[in-house]
Parts: structure tokens; sequence; C-alpha cells
């Protein structure tokens, strides 16, 4: 009599288990998942410096006491961060076009100069490093403006002070975002 | 025969079942120090001069390239593990970096402070010390029971129950927290010291033992 007895009580001890075997693994799972897109996420981000924002927390989200996450917490950071990489991977793609956009345009100011009178376009918008703005002017001033002598020309240095805080104050009200592409010309010198 | 350091008698603390079961990697690992004067006096040159090197090597391109590597990487994994979002509460080396940035360099605080840190700076492992004549046996991870206070000087409000905490025989001591909290710190008239950092996934019992060699080692050489 006792064998089955012994059997039925491993079999119950083996049914309670399960559930609790398979939680386990379906958390070391979502772990390695979450470990995979914390990955991703940071490979792309650090592709798309300074041009791609960093995610943020939602506003009212505190810290919370450390605790083993549930199924539930782990599944829904889980789903925090292909939200997060699913947006960079949108974001990293529209910089890649705005800087293809931007290169042909300053292709077609090299070409011909003379109908991107007085556009500029910051070289960050091509993708290059630095502070530089490709511009078009006049050759020789007021005689190359009058001769019809474009050229485009690549000034640097970096903004002054009061830019930087300009900008400071631009990032705290939304954050960076693909920059749009900064043309100018002049009222009656129109391209 | 010199006596061995410090750091090469590193104790590995205990765990409860759920945070073995849940958690395997996770450990705590410790080691004693002595020091024959306060670890809260300011750093001597030496020191000083050692974050100064260390700031001008943490660059920016440094700095950017930090969520990359392998041991920030695994502190995110461990926040993410215990139920901190690691967006909301930045990992030990993510708050050493910002504050390289916004300050232009790592200020010295203090002496134990600043062996810390170095640790932290060189490993990416947090280093954190407590007053050894405050602790009784050995440190260990559990869950905390409800209605448990962590040991302070000031009155603690009541731990839910659950909550993951650093305790030794007696007392849950800090919450485990990235940071590693504190919670019987380190005081001016402390002169035995044990510092303690965490393994877990992703940052090798090799690489800790480095981080609390290093702070040891630092607060050795100008005890």
């Amino acid at each position: 009599m006792s064998e089955p007895l012994t059997a039925t009580r491993s079999e119950t001890v083996a049914a309670r288990r399960a559930p609790a075997d398979q939680q386990l693994a379906a958390k070391r799972s979502l772990k390695m998942q979450i470990a995979r897109l914390e990955a991703q996420l940071s490979a792309l981000l650090l592709a798309g410096l300074p041009h791609l924002p960093a995610p943020r927390a939602r506003e009212g989200t505190g810290s919370t006491p450390p605790r083993i996450a549930t199924l539930a917490q782990l599944e829904r950071r889980r789903d925090t961060l292909v939200a997060h990489v699913r947006h960079t991977q949108t974001a990293a793609a529209a910089r890649i076009d705005h800087e293809r956009e931007a290169r042909a345009l300053l292709r077609a100011m090299q070409l011909e100069p003379g109908r991107y009178k007085f556009f500029a376009l910051r070289a960050a918008d091509v993708g290059e490093a630095g502070c530089g703005v490709w511009h078009v002017r006049p050759r020789l001033g007021i005689v190359g403006m009058l001769a019809g002598w474009w050229q485009v020309k690549l000034s640097s240095g970096c903004p002054l002070a009061s830019a930087a805080a300009a900008a400071a104050a631009i990032w705290a009200r939304g954050g960076p975002s693909p920059a749009p592409l900064l043309l100018r010309s002049k009222p009656g010198l129109g391209c | 025969m010199t006596p061995p350091a410090a750091a090469e008698l590193v104790c590995v603390g205990w765990r409860a079942s759920e945070v073995e079961r849940e958690l395997p990697e996770l450990r705590v690992l410790s080691c004693e120090v002595l020091t024959a004067r306060s670890c809260l006096r300011p750093s001597p040159e030496p020191i000083r001069r050692q974050l100064a090197a260390l700031s001008d090597r943490f660059n920016g391109a440094k700095a950017i390239a930090l969520r990359g590597q392998a041991v920030p990487a695994a502190y995110r994994a461990l926040s993410n593990a215990i139920g901190i979002d690691p967006d909301v509460v930045a990992t030990p080396i993510e708050q050493a970096v910002f504050g390289r940035m916004f300050n232009g360099a790592f200020l010295s605080v203090n002496l134990i402070e600043d062996a810390l840190l170095i640790a932290l700076v060189d490993t990416a492992v947090a280093v954190a010390a407590l007053d050894a004549d405050l602790l009784t046996g050995q440190l260990g991870i559990r869950p905390a029971v409800a209605g448990e206070r962590l040991r302070s000087a000031e009155p603690e409000p009541p731990l839910a129950g659950g909550e993951l905490v650093l305790a030794d025989g007696v007392d849950p001591l800090a919450l485990l927290g990235v940071p590693v909290p504190r919670c019987a710190a380190p005081r001016r008239a402390t002169r035995r010291l044990r510092l303690y950092a965490l393994e877990f996934a992703g940052v090798s019992q090799l690489t800790v033992r480095e981080a609390l060699w290093i702070a040891a080692s630092t607060l050795e050489a100008h005890r």
C-alpha cells in the first residue's frame, strides 16, 4: 500500500514544482531577452550619437525597492525595451534619410553655388563631426555678388556659451530631435 | 613571510534559498580592512593625484561608450532582474561618470569615498564600506520580512516584506540597490572596515575581487 502512496505524493510534489520550474525558465528566458534588447539599444544609441536621444524614464516612474522581479514585471520591462528599440530604430532611419538629403543638397550647392545663394548647411546635418557650417557666399564680397561669383565655404568654430545655453534650454523643453536643415537665404536674393 | 593582504581574505556571503533559486549568480563578497586613523579624513595628495589622472583618462568618448561595456551592461541587467528601472536609477558607474562629466573631474570627498570611487572607475564594480564593528556575523542577501526595519541610527520605516536586503546575522542593513546603498556606514571612530561588492551574472568573481583589492589596497597604503 505504501508504494502507490509514495508515488502519489511524489507525483503531487512534481506537479506542484512543475509550474514553479516553468516560471523560473520563463523568467530566465525573459532576462535573456531583456539583456539582448539592452545590448541592441546600446549599440543603436552609440551608433547614432549625438543625434539619437536616449530613452527617458516615463514621468512619474519613481524608484522602487529591489525585489525579485515577477514574471509580469519582467514582461513589462521587455515590452518597454522593445518599444524603445523600435523608436530608436525609427529615429535612426529618419536620421539616415536626413543626412542623405543634406549630402545631396551639399553636392548640389557645390556644383551650382549660384543657385543656392546664402544657403547654409550645418556639417552635423551631413553627418560630419564638429560645429562647421557649409555656407554659399559671394567671392570678393559685393564684387562677387554683382559678378555672380559664388562659392561654398566651410566655416568652423563652435558656438559661444550663449548659444550653448539656448541649446540646453531647447533640450530641456523636449529633448533633441533630428534637427531640420539649416537653410537661410536673404530676402530678395533667393535661389 | 608577509601576511596576506586584506583583500586576499575575501569572504563569500550567504544567500537565502529564494535568492539562490531566482538569482543563482548573485553573491556578496566582502573583505575586512584595518585602518590606524579615521577613514573619513581628507585624502592624501597621492590619492588626489590618482583621481585627477582618472579624470583625465575618463573622457567623454569613454563615457559615451560605457553603456556598451560588459560590466555596466551587467549592472543594468541586475537592475532589471530586481525590479529597478536602470533608466530611473542609474547604475553606480553611470552615476560616477555623470558626476565626472558634470563636475569636470572626479572630486575628492574623503579617503574612504575616494578609495571606493577609484575601485569603481577602474573596474565598474561598486564597492561599499560598512563599519565592521557594527556587524554581527557574515554578510548575506535575503528577502526582508514584513515589518522589519533597516538597522540605522535614524528611525527607518518598516519594510513591506520581500525587498532584497543586505543583512548580517541579525538585521537587514541596507536595501540591495543599484547603486549599493550605505547603512552602518563608517564613522570617524571606525578602525575596522568591511568592504563588500556584489557578484552576479556578467560580473565575474575575479572582477569583484579586483575591485575589492583596489579599494582595500588604496586604504591600506594610506592607513
